[in-house]
């Protein structure tokens, strides 16, 4: 009762009672909540599983390990069971060897002492541990740290050359009156209406002949000047008063310096949501990638992790840690920046 | 850049401004040694000209990699042959859309001499009908409940919209984790009683999970246009309702819905558009199969023009230009909902 008194009040003032489709509203927010972070939250904790405890099936909600100790006189550390033992009393005990269904086992308090043991009597004894190693072996087995700086070289040019093009020619159309400024303007609507998906074939042709197939900058250059880009930028360039540049120009600042030491420094709220744009597409991007870059040791990291999952024996404990470490640099934005991406999306109707 | 007066509001994300700073840097410096050969541009040609000046980069990308393209894509559509340069190539009139279209019944994929394009074309449109009809419906309860007076409002947006950041090869790989055939949902299943599904066999549910990880993954994004949409009608319509002691299902009805109409076209038409072109995420997460049973239009594109065996560029190309005529009509009406939407 106090607690409906409580949500009641919430915001509404009092009086106005809790109506039926605001518990509706937190319900479906709440399963929303769960629908929306539970798969990611369940990559990143099987991220951190065994390869023999991802194949368990139902599987545990958390990353457990079978405990393995060090036992003096043995080589290598032994894993760890809690037996049985035929006197009925219950023991940790470290496994020796297996022969068969019987098993050879040590007590590593007392390691002179050994016991063989029916392999149905024991049971491994497990903890939560996380395995680090599903991050840090790929890292020399595959050339992981390749693709991961070909993803981030191709997002940081890329997203540099985007921006200098694309505020230039905003620039260009935001500050000047000149004969084909319309003709310009239509121009750039019309490249939004041309998605790479249908024009696949004739730049992988231009990229061949211009020698760039099979190198990062293949997947760099065609994309780099956006239409999304100018729009966005005209479009705040547009609302900097005219009599700032007018001034400029009084002063005998070049036209080139107007553009980058007045200009450009005004635009930086736009600027900002244009780089975080451009930096989940070029991160993210997958088809033009997959179509140009053929050779393993320019493979950025989506077309790594595609290359990876498509194998017959899929190694997913490989593949669940290579795909959160894809995540991360989303997620990062996300958490520090996703206020800036909203009003970008808010204000040009584009992503 | 870097050495600039900040002019700019304080923003959140310092750290990430700080690091933008440092990467901008070598930018920055390129911008100040163009000034001299600028200024001398600029004597030359005078003021007004160096218009085309800043427009021309931006202009050679968009000439080179958007404009030459769509010409050399209806050369490529019209000629035949394996050779890639179209001066190399023969000309074949229309006999590339001429085979593409070579089809006993357009309505039956198997009767088509091109069986697979016509396969891409059911699916895609059966997945477009699907995706659409779940978007539009999601985003829409989505954003009328986020527009309520509710508590931790900015962390249920934040909740609905970050899968919209994932890249479509990590939500496939989440999703396909997560109903492989030992993965989570099977164990929900078999906790519950029931049996396990091979969702990735079945052609049914394939589709299915490629819609529902489809809208899973971009839903926020539509959600946060309807939003706009909703935070725009005037507040004093809602209080007029509340003086009058309208119930909330009548204000729904005759005051939301017919204000949000304009941006629910917008919805629609560019969830259309994006979902002709569905690709990553279900080419991730089913690979085209079981068989044929989700293999869309841009995965027939991509695979005769690039994965296959035989590169067909001309069958490729053709197939892109059809696909460029439909997504033309919906960007025409995508202009006409957007006009009526400033009106």
């Amino acid at each position: 009762m106090r607690l409906g008194i409580l949500l009641g009040q919430r915001r509404n003032g009092p009086g106005r009672p809790l109506h039926w489709t605001d518990i509706a509203a937190y319900v479906y927010l709440a399963l929303g909540v769960m629908l929306m972070f539970g798969p990611v939250l369940w990559l990143v904790l099987s991220s951190f599983k065994t390869e023999s405890a991802l194949l368990e099936f139902p599987p545990s909600l958390l990353p457990f390990a079978q405990v393995e100790v060090t036992v003096p006189g043995q080589p290598q550390k032994l894993p760890l069971f809690r037996t049985t033992l035929p006197d009925g009393s219950v023991r940790e005990l470290a496994q020796v060897r297996r022969i068969g269904l019987v098993a050879q086992m040590v007590d590593p308090a007392d390691p002179s002492k050994q016991y063989r043991v029916a392999i149905d009597k024991r049971e491994p004894v497990r903890r939560v541990a996380l395995a680090t190693e599903n991050y840090s072996e790929p890292l020399q087995r595959f050339a992981f740290l390749r693709f991961l700086f070909n993803s981030v070289f191709v997002t940081v040019v890329a997203t540099l050359i985007t921006l200098l093009i694309n505020s230039m020619a905003a620039y260009g159309l935001a500050v000047y009156q000149f004969p084909g400024k319309q003709a310009a303007t239509l121009a750039v609507i019309g490249t939004l209406m041309i998605p790479m998906t249908i024009i696949l074939v004739p730049v992988y042709l231009v990229v061949t002949e211009l020698g760039l197939a099979n190198s990062l900058w293949a997947v760099i250059l065609p994309g780099a000047a956006t239409p999304t880009g100018v729009f966005l930028l005209r479009q705040y360039m547009l609302t900097l008063p005219k009599d700032l540049i007018e001034a400029a120009r009084m002063d005998k600042a070049s036209e080139w310096q107007i553009y980058w030491r007045i200009v450009m420094p005004l635009t930086l709220p736009a600027l900002a949501v244009l780089a975080i744009f451009s930096i989940m597409w070029r991160w993210n991007e997958f088809l033009w990638p997959l179509a140009v870059l053929t050779k393993t040791e320019v493979y950025t990291l989506q077309i790594a992790l595609n290359a990876f999952q498509g194998e017959l024996q899929t190694q997913w404990h490989y593949l669940l840690a290579m795909t959160v470490v894809t995540l991360i640099p989303v997620a990062l934005v996300f958490v520090f920046l996703q206020r800036f991406i909203a009003t970008g999306i808010g204000s040009t109707g584009m992503k | 850049m870097s050495d600039a007066p900040t002019a700019a509001r304080p923003q959140p994300g310092m750290a990430a401004g700080a690091l933008a700073r440092v990467a901008v840097l070598p930018v920055g410096l390129a911008l100040r040694v163009l000034d001299p050969p600028m200024r001398w541009l600029q004597r030359a040609i005078g003021v007004r000209r160096m218009a085309y000046v800043f427009l021309l980069p931006n202009f050679a990308f968009f000439g080179l990699f958007v404009f030459l393209p769509i010409g050399i894509n209806i050369v490529f559509s019209v000629t035949g042959g394996t050779a890639l340069f179209p001066s190399e190539r023969p000309y074949v009139g229309a006999e590339q859309f001429a085979y593409l279209f070579d089809c006993g019944s357009y309505l039956d994929p198997s009767s088509c001499r091109e069986d697979h394009f016509w396969r891409g074309v059911a699916n895609t449109t059966k997945f477009v009908v699907f995706q659409v009809t779940a978007m539009v419906l999601f985003s829409l309860i989505t954003a009328l409940v986020l527009n309520m007076k509710i508590r931790g409002r900015g962390f249920f947006r934040a909740v609905y919209f970050f899968p919209v950041l994932l890249s479509p090869v990590v939500v496939a790989l989440i999703w396909k984790w997560i109903l492989q055939r030992d993965g989570l949902l099977n164990a929900a299943i078999t906790t519950l009683g029931g049996q396990k599904i091979l969702f990735f066999v079945d052609p049914g549910w394939a589709m299915f999970w490629a819609v529902f990880v489809s809208v899973w993954a971009h839903m926020g994004f539509y959600t946060l246009i309807l939003l706009a949409g909703l935070q725009a009608i005037p507040a004093d319509l809602y209080e007029a309702a509340e003086m009058d002691a309208t119930p909330r299902w009548r204000v729904l009805t005759r005051i939301t819905l017919p204000l949000l109409w304009p941006n629910m076209i917008v919805v629609i038409v560019l969830a259309l558009i994006k979902g002709a072109q569905t690709f990553d995420e279900v080419f991730v997460l089913t690979g085209g199969g079981p068989g044929t049973a989700t293999l869309m239009v841009v995965q027939y594109i991509y695979e005769t023009g690039f994965a296959s065996q035989v590169q067909n560029f001309g069958l490729a190309a053709a197939a892109s230009v059809v696909l460029g005529l439909v997504l033309f009509v919906l960007t025409l009406l995508q202009f006409a909902a957007a006009r009526r939407k400033e009106i």
